[in-house]
């Protein structure tokens, strides 16, 4: 995996917008301003981001959420609160559609 | 990276000037029971730089025969400075307000167990270290077993009314990074500080002070090790917030080492930058005057107290 995911190309993000930076100018923005203060706290939006980070299993994500905690003045207590509320929900996720796998039972038995 | 003085060059004051001087602060030596990794002066227990008797007799001269209004006692652990006493004694005869920034742990050393008590009965109001409020955040930092220590001391400050009776002497604490990020805005960790030491311990303290680590001193070799100083700086200059010039610690004391040489702020000393303020290097030279309109040394490492709501 290594050969994939360097820590130091989280640093080149910005590389992504050469062959289209209006798009990519139209994320950061979007972004930028997804993340500042609302009526959520950046506390309280930084640890939505470190556990979907998680659970969508970017490295990138991880690594720059995870700091982002830490200059929240939050600890891994935190973190890992959060990791297993966004996993619950992907896990959530996965059993509900059992009942796809029930309603094909029903559909195909006598 | 601009410089810190470039920096400063851009903003309306062009450069860095003292703008009042209320409180000495002085560096009573860098011995220390602790060898905290994100010291600035490296205090350690080997630390044989620690101010004699006679230099802390000119600091109290100095401190009752100008204007100031606060002792602001650092270290190492100023308990472990024998004059420590004296000077808070005679600096409290002289009405002036004393803080002394601990680290709590110390309390427990052979023959300063007495110290929170006489603390009170002073009225020194107290500045603690406590890099975050778990075990494991302060235990990295800090050295095994000394979470449990300082909360131990906190229960004792706490039962001679620091932190609990608002009509005495304060107890603030002092939070720090664990690592080369930032630190939070102060109103937001405060309220979590308060929340779980009070609900773990039943701890109360008066208020807290978040301070980033300076690239200097232990922290700067940690950063160097681990190459990640240049990343480190970066960070600091693009916090820069220029709203915090105008409370920036160094434009409002003096700083003075361990030696009696005079510096503007602790991190200066650690460094060796002595004030610029013509030839008043030494406390035997100190000229009011002459130091409330100087101009402030200044270097790159400046940026650790100018990063975000500032840091100092």
């Amino acid at each position: 995996m290594t050969e994939y995911y360097k820590a130091e190309d989280l640093e080149k993000f910005g590389d992504v917008g050469k062959h289209n930076p209006e798009l990519f100018k139209k994320f950061i923005d979007w972004y930028t301003s997804s993340l500042e203060p609302g009526k959520l706290s950046k506390r309280e939006k930084v640890l939505i981001g470190v556990g979907v980070a998680h659970v969508i299993q970017c490295p990138y994500c991880i690594d720059a959420y995870t700091k982002s905690c830490l200059e929240e003045g939050m600890s891994l207590e935190h973190i890992t609160e959060a990791v297993h509320v966004a996993s619950a929900v992907r896990g959530g996720a996965s059993l509900i559609h059992t009942l796809q796998a029930h309603n094909a039972i029903d559909r195909n038995s006598l | 990276m601009k410089t810190f003085k470039e920096k400063i060059g851009e903003t309306s004051l062009q450069s860095l000037e003292a703008l009042d001087l209320k409180i000495l602060q002085v560096n009573i030596g860098y011995r220390c029971n602790l060898a905290c990794k994100h010291c600035h002066v490296s205090g350690s227990p080997g630390r044989r730089e620690v101010m004699d008797v006679m230099t802390a007799g000119q600091v109290i001269r100095v401190l009752t025969e100008n204007p100031f209004e606060t002792l602001d006692i650092t270290g190492g652990a100023p308990e472990l400075n024998p004059s420590l006493r004296t000077m808070i004694r005679e600096a409290r005869n002289a009405e002036k307000c004393v803080t002394v920034r601990t680290n709590l742990t110390v309390f427990f050393e052979e023959r300063l167990e007495s110290y929170p008590e006489w603390y009170r009965e002073q009225s020194v109001d107290l500045i603690a270290s406590l890099p975050f409020y778990l075990e494991e955040g302060v235990d990295r930092v800090r050295g095994t077993g000394t979470y449990k220590k300082s909360i131990e001391a906190l229960k004792i400050l706490n039962g001679l009314g620091y932190g609990t009776d608002s009509t005495g002497p304060s107890l603030s604490l002092v939070y720090n990074p664990q690592g080369m990020y930032l630190a939070p805005t102060q109103c937001t960790l405060e309220a979590e500080y308060r929340r779980e030491l009070q609900e773990r311990f039943g701890i109360a303290f008066t208020r807290l002070y978040t301070l980033s680590n300076m690239p200097i001193g232990r922290f700067r070799e940690y950063l160097v090790r681990t190459g990640n100083f240049d990343k480190y700086m970066d960070k600091l200059a693009a916090a820069f917030n220029p709203a915090t010039l105008s409370g920036i610690m160094c434009r409002h004391i003096v700083s003075v080492g361990w030696d009696g040489t005079l510096y503007d702020c602790d991190f200066n000393q650690a460094l060796g930058h002595a004030t610029m303020a013509g030839a008043l290097k030494k406390i035997d030279d100190f000229d009011y005057a002459a130091l409330v309109n100087r101009s402030i040394s200044v270097d790159d490492h400046c940026y650790g107290c100018t990063a975000g709501q500032g840091s100092s």
